[in-house]
């Protein structure tokens, strides 16, 4: 444990092991957050802070933890990370927090969070933990953005409420696809990812 | 040390929820004031949101500056109770757009809490009421704006509604709700929906004062709107819930529209030669941004 590949550490969650399409968590907020950029990048830095921090608070206490109730001291860590980002966003980006109304609040639920604390955070170092944190909440955000580039492009026609499809298009009879507003195009596009990156690295097809 | 025995375990939680109870706690004191000032400003443009729409060249843009907007089209901002009476006042801001007052929703939750006392047979709390009354001129024209809460599907849903000055007819809606189901109870919040109060009315003579309610089931259309399909119970609790509070503001409307009706004849009756009242506030200021729709 003492050699920590620190390249490796912030590199792997991004691409190779996204906590998203290799490892199939966060997807239920991944699905409601993604109609629109501006929500999808201030839940991406909501969690990125949220994972970094609560890996680094629980690394610091790891050696204190009591063992036996290390996952509600786990929850704990997490829900106050969250409460405080909740707070702060309801201050000073309240629009934004409307529309992800619950979901800052559920990041609380979210699995990578607990799941990087459990698996890394327990027993790492502190600054390695803030990384690894960092990274995958990352990881999640990456995915986030793209997914509502997609989904805010050919639903709404617009990209941080701008419109980039001009209205020529819309005078020639192109239409916003509704569907994709919906969760489920969500589901199917994130489907799309996965797709895509196992085709490139043929390490994730199983057998 | 031992961290697995028991007296270490307690010790370890009861410190550790103290510790994080008294970091939320300065945390949510300290960005309160900044919260509240958010709600204020979200209340303050449904407030013109529901007035702008009595006159339909006058739209807000999102980022527009509301509150030198508002200051700007308030004529008065006061509480009534039950029996129609004035029970208090309202900062319109027109010294300094930081002193505006409005109710937020926890305010109106608090009436909608002695409305249902009353409701349930506590008549004497009627005077006690302190419901608020915004009124508006848009370009010469005076609204009401008057607002409604009550108990939707999942959370409380609000709105407001300017009324014209015959103390009856809605010439503007506005409608919000903490969490209805998306695409369906949450539709209330959306253009189309509220559009369709437009024009219609209160009942003032007796019986339901409103209702939302489907197509079929409607037997007064100038006194009800269709309601959304796939989304009764907010629907219902919609009307209830403009039913109820109008219930309670019609003293006040009744009054308001009788003072003006008579205003209006002494006027008509006295100077012939009187300007129509909508040529002397229609233009905007250059410093507000105001759209006027095509």
């Amino acid at each position: 444990m003492s050699d920590i590949n620190y390249k490796e550490v912030l590199l792997k969650p991004i691409f190779k092991g996204n906590p998203v399409t290799v490892l199939v968590l966060g997807i239920c907020s991944s699905l409601a957050v993604t109609v629109q950029m501006e929500g999808a990048c201030v839940m991406a830095l909501s969690v990125i802070i949220v994972t970094g921090l609560s890996s680094f608070v629980a690394s610091i206490l790891r050696n204190t933890i009591p063992n036996r109730i290390r996952i509600i001291v786990q929850l704990v860590v997490v829900s106050l990370m969250v409460i405080l980002v909740d707070q702060i966003l309801k201050a000073y980006a309240y629009s934004v927090s409307k529309t992800l109304s619950v979901y800052v609040g559920l990041i609380i639920t979210n699995c990578i969070v607990m799941g990087r604390i459990e698996a890394f955070a327990l027993g790492n170092k502190p600054i390695p933990s803030l990384l690894d944190g960092l990274a995958n909440g990352a990881g999640y955000g990456l995915i986030l953005v793209v997914v509502a580039f997609f989904r805010e492009i050919l639903g709404s026609g617009t990209l941080f409420g701008m419109r980039i499809i001009p209205q020529s298009f819309y005078d020639a009879g192109y239409m916003d696809n509704g569907l994709i507003i919906l969760p489920p195009m969500a589901l199917i596009l994130l489907g799309i990812i996965v797709w895509i990156q196992r085709s490139i690295q043929k390490d994730l097809q199983e057998k | 040390m031992n961290t697995n025995g028991n007296t270490y375990t307690v010790i370890y939680s009861t410190i550790l929820v103290v510790l994080v109870a008294a970091i939320l706690a300065f945390v949510a004191m300290s960005l309160q004031g900044k919260q509240n000032e958010n709600v204020k400003l979200e209340t303050i443009s449904k407030l013109l949101g529901a007035a702008s729409q009595a006159d339909e060249s006058l739209t807000i843009e999102g980022d527009a500056d509301v509150l030198a907007l508002y200051a700007e089209k308030i004529e008065d901002a006061f509480y009534v109770n039950g029996l129609g009476e004035k029970v208090g006042q309202m900062n319109t801001g027109k010294e300094n757009v930081k002193d505006i007052q409005v109710t937020t929703t926890s305010d109106l939750k608090k009436q909608n809490d002695i409305i249902k006392k009353i409701e349930d047979g506590q008549n004497d709390l009627a005077s006690t009421l302190a419901m608020p009354v915004y009124v508006f001129n848009i370009n010469g024209k005076d609204v009401t704006v008057i607002p409604c809460y009550g108990a939707g599907l999942w959370g409380p849903i609000w709105g407001y509604l300017a009324i014209n000055a015959d103390g009856k007819t809605i010439d503007g809606a506005v409608f919000d709700h903490k969490g209805e189901t998306p695409g369906l109870g949450a539709k209330i919040a959306d253009a189309p929906f509220c559009k369709e109060f437009h024009g219609k009315s209160f009942n003032m003579d007796g019986g339901e004062v409103f209702t939302v309610a489907k197509a079929s089931a409607i037997t007064e259309p100038e006194h009800s709107v269709d309601a959304i399909s796939g989304a009764t119970i907010t629907s219902q609790a919609l009307g209830k819930s403009i039913n109820l509070w109008a219930k309670y503001y019609k003293p006040y409307l009744a009054g308001a529209a009788a003072a003006h009706q008579a205003e209006a004849t002494a006027v008509s009756d006295s100077t012939m030669t009187c300007t129509p009242a909508d040529s002397v506030k229609t233009t905007a200021p250059a410093e507000v941004k105001v759209n006027v729709e095509e």
